[in-house]
């Protein structure tokens, strides 16, 4: 709610300027999320994370031809290694592999019109939208093609996993000036820091780039229990014991007595 | 009831899990076995990453087998000296495991060494169980006696240098023999995250020749302290050990043993040894097929 309060006091500011003063051809964008952080605790099945905002034009004028919005939630990126099963002798068996130095664990984008209808290749590439635009850094050489099957291997697997996700038509955008998309978030995402990125595009030209930063953080005990499984591995193996322990004793305790 | 896992990073339904625990617990309360060999392959058909699994259901073998190391202590029916020996070998096995658990991820090969072993292990022991209980089965119906059994341990073992005696065993062997055999099951534990008793028994037996009425006792206390070492190691290298997923795990088959214990005394254990081979033969082609037919998804990310 204070986020939106926000929002409303940043436009009407800028409402108020001078028609004059805006001199900059370029409009801008005022982005927002329905949250800044989302906590991961006990019964976290995945939530929806709404990115909305304004279109701001100079002077307030609408232009002719409608802009289109595209709308990034990009995660943390990390080096992995992928790996190809092949069958061997009959059984399929991890066979080859490659290295990817800056895999983003989570990666969704929507926008109003398909992003082909948008943008050449090229603007495409360079602002990495679409899942065929990401660069993830391979490491060492490999062959084109390789590389190529290797990464719609990734896609595919991540997609299922909700980890990727890619919707034509998840904004909407009202009166020319307001905008919002809904962007699931899967119960197995990654933690850490999130980039929100909205881009407004029109005649095949990015105009405004804005960004706000979501944080995905473990919390309260599910937090406590991933730290120390982490930092604290002997007290975390003692506790894990001494709970089988107390547990098994304990149920055998209160049937032996009945 | 959804319920996130904070180390396996998902959720998952408690309430299954809690069944899935309960209904191992009630086989292994009435076969004597930990069941590990059972949970670690159906958390992995749950969607749960192998290590994860593996780990977690070392440590619920613990919470299965404590109650009952502790039963048979009390009667006498652990040899301790045998125990110690064993437990020796496991904790150096389950350091040994570590190393090739390392090994074998940098190499990309985990997954299919431990469906690899599981198919060779439980087809192996489940056949050689049914096939036992079936010619029991038989000879029962003809109304002959069962033939007994000449307890002796296996060539090989005899031939090991420095023999120690293991009264409560009724042996006079080399420790050696047991403690490459627990190095062996220890091995296995931290691989396979089973507590190893449906290897143990059958070696204990036919190997070693142990007097039958330490075997189960002793196959427990073995497993109850080294599934406590391959807990402690796990969490200490690998950090997959998830408290929560045990927890729930641990929940039903603590229940679910003490009910399966009752119902074994009902039932004829030739009966009981036959559906265990059958139950381990069907784990075992599940595991199989995962190997054999291609899978959904040929690409993973480490």
């Amino acid at each position: 709610m204070k986020h939106i309060a926000a929002l409303i006091l940043g436009l009407a500011a800028l409402l108020l300027t001078p028609a004059g003063a805006a001199q900059a051809a370029d409009p801008r964008l005022v982005p927002d999320v329905s949250s800044r952080a989302i906590d991961i605790q006990y019964s976290f099945t995945g939530e929806e994370l709404l990115l909305f905002g304004a279109i701001l034009y100079p002077g307030q004028r609408l232009p002719d031809d409608r802009a289109d919005i595209v709308v990034v939630l990009k995660g943390p990126v990390r080096p992995v290694i992928l790996r190809e099963k092949r069958r061997v002798a009959g059984i399929w068996v991890n066979a080859n592999s490659l290295r990817l130095r800056t895999s983003p664990g989570f990666y969704a984008i929507g926008s109003s019109r398909p992003i082909d209808k948008l943008v050449d290749e090229r603007t495409a590439a360079i602002f990495e939208l679409g899942l065929n635009n990401l660069s993830m850094s391979p490491t060492g050489f490999s062959e084109a093609k390789k590389l190529q099957r290797f990464e719609a291997g990734l896609i595919d697997l991540y997609t299922r996993l909700g980890l990727f996700y890619e919707n034509p038509a998840a904004v909407e955008i009202s009166e020319g000036v307001l905008y919002r998309a809904r962007i699931p978030v899967p119960a197995r995402v990654p933690v850490g820091t999130y980039r929100a990125e909205t881009y407004l595009i029109s005649r095949g030209r990015v105009l405004a780039v804005a960004s706000r930063d979501v944080q995905i953080r473990k919390a309260g005990f599910e937090r406590f229990v991933a730290l120390a499984a982490e930092q604290h591995g002997f007290l975390y193996g003692l506790s894990a014991v001494a709970l089988s322990l107390l547990l098994g004793v304990g149920a055998s305790a209160i049937f032996r007595r009945r | 009831m959804d319920l996130y896992l904070p180390v396996a990073n998902l959720s998952v339904n408690a309430l299954v899990i809690v069944l899935l625990g309960g209904g191992v617990g009630f086989l292994s309360g009435m076969f004597g076995v930990g069941g590990g060999f059972l949970t670690t392959p159906l958390l992995i058909f749950y969607g749960i990453p192998p290590t994860v699994a593996a780990a977690s259901a070392a440590t619920q073998v613990t919470g299965a087998s404590v109650s009952g190391a502790m039963a048979h202590l009390e009667r006498g029916g652990v040899d301790l000296r045998m125990g110690g020996v064993l437990v020796a070998g496991g904790l150096v096995g389950s350091v040994l495991g570590a190393g090739l658990f390392e090994l074998l991820t940098a190499w990309g090969q985990i997954d299919t060494v431990i469906a690899i072993l599981y198919v060779g292990l439980l087809g192996s022991v489940g056949s050689i169980m049914g096939r036992e209980a079936v010619g029991a089965l038989r000879l029962a119906k003809a109304g002959m006696p069962a033939p007994a059994r000449k307890r002796r341990h296996h060539p090989m073992v005899a031939n090991l240098p420095m023999r120690w005696r293991f009264y409560r065993s009724g042996l006079y062997i080399s420790p050696l023999a047991p403690l490459m055999l627990g190095v062996v099951v220890g091995i296995l534990t931290m691989l396979l995250g089973v507590g190893g008793g449906f290897i143990m028994v059958p070696a204990m037996i036919y190997l070693l020749g142990m007097g039958t009425q330490v075997v189960v006792g002793t196959s427990l206390f073995q497993i109850l302290f080294v599934t406590i070492a391959t807990t402690m190691v796990h969490a200490m290298t690998t950090g997959a050990v998830d408290i929560v997923l045990a927890g729930l795990l641990l929940l039903g088959s603590v229940t679910g043993a003490q009910v399966g214990a009752r119902f074994a005394q009902k039932v004829r254990p030739e009966y009981l040894r036959l559906a265990l081979a059958v139950i381990v033969l069907l784990v075992a082609l599940q595991m199989a097929i995962g190997l054999f037919i291609q899978p959904p998804e040929i690409y993973t990310v480490q």
